[in-house]
């Protein structure tokens, strides 16, 4: 599902040039998909982000990254208005190495909101979500104070309908 | 050539940048290693291409990630004989500050190698090493 008006919203802040991250647009990321609490975002194959040159496989720094930016997507979803973040932890477990020359994609779902703190699972696969690459598991930091106890109210019902992981 | 053979040149030349120049991540990204003593560190260089959040501006959080495993790789590799490449199972990143856009240093240290798995434990920092920004700690396979 996609929560179209979020998503427009989403898009439309990170288009202004302001509130553009230096580095997603390094790597061409782009968001595919918003809901509440739900993000999917792609990375095309780059050539020169390989880890090994003779291969040609994605370095795992990249899959990192673009594990990192759709968590905290997801809970920018979630949260549901523009706020600051910051990641506390973050966990990957690497499932397989990526395939050269496809793009990356990867799902975050923020499935638990609280006053300070959000909790995040991700994916990343290429096209078929059951084959992943890697699965992460993050904690973010609301920066801005009083942000999260106020969304807290509006977000909390929704995501208590627990998903079935994917 | 693979990773293990630049990994062997440049221990037989005392000479890293091999790594830096022959690894596509390391070359986009600006890594490199050094070697201090017996020390190894590896610094990502100040970039503003590399910030993730715009406004502070702050390094973005896969970055570090990444700097901490290369690290962390690179130090296994360098720690032993044979020519089998270390193979990250998963990490675990703790961020503790802000990364600002300044070199940011990271330091390994090989926890416990087995003989099929390592772990391995990383800090990176900016200033002052007793401020670190992130921790990691990871498993590698070694076989």
């Amino acid at each position: 599902m996609t929560d179209k008006a979020l998503m427009e919203r989403i898009v439309h802040f990170r288009s202004k040039p302001e509130n553009q991250s230096p580095f997603a647009l390094y790597l061409g990321l782009e968001i595919v998909d918003i809901d509440k609490g739900e993000a999917t975002v792609t990375v095309p194959y780059a050539k020169h982000l390989a880890g090994n040159s003779l291969t040609g496989v994605l370095h795992g720094g990249i899959i990192t990254t673009t594990l990192d930016a759709v968590c905290g997507l997801s809970v920018i979803a979630a949260l549901g208005e523009p706020t600051t973040i910051a990641t506390l932890d973050l966990r990957i477990d690497y499932l397989k190495p990526a395939t050269p020359d496809e793009a990356v994609f990867a799902y975050g779902h923020c499935y638990k909101v609280t006053k300070n703190v959000c909790f995040v699972r991700g994916l990343a696969y290429h096209k078929d979500k059951s084959k992943p690459i890697a699965n992460a598991t993050a904690t973010f930091m609301i920066t801005a104070k009083g942000t999260g106890k106020r969304v807290q109210k509006n977000a909390q019902p929704e995501l208590a309908k627990e998903k079935p992981p994917t | 050539m693979s990773f293990m053979e630049l990994i062997k040149r440049a221990k037989e030349n005392q000479d890293f940048s091999i790594l830096s120049e022959n690894i596509p991540y390391m070359k986009s990204l600006g890594i490199s290693v050094h070697q201090y003593g017996g020390l190894l560190i590896t610094t990502l260089k100040a970039n503003p291409q590399l910030a993730g959040n715009p406004w502070i501006p702050a390094l973005h959080g896969g970055n570090i990630g990444g700097l901490l495993e290369m690290a962390a790789i690179v130090q296994l590799a360098h720690d032993q004989e044979s020519d089998d490449l270390p193979r990250t199972i998963n990490i675990t990143v703790e961020y503790l500050r802000t990364g600002f856009i300044k070199d940011l240093h990271a330091k390994a240290l090989v926890t416990k190698r087995g003989r099929r798995v390592a772990n391995v434990q990383v800090q990176c920092w900016q200033d002052d090493p007793n401020k670190p920004v992130a921790s990691m700690h990871g498993h590698f396979l070694m076989s």
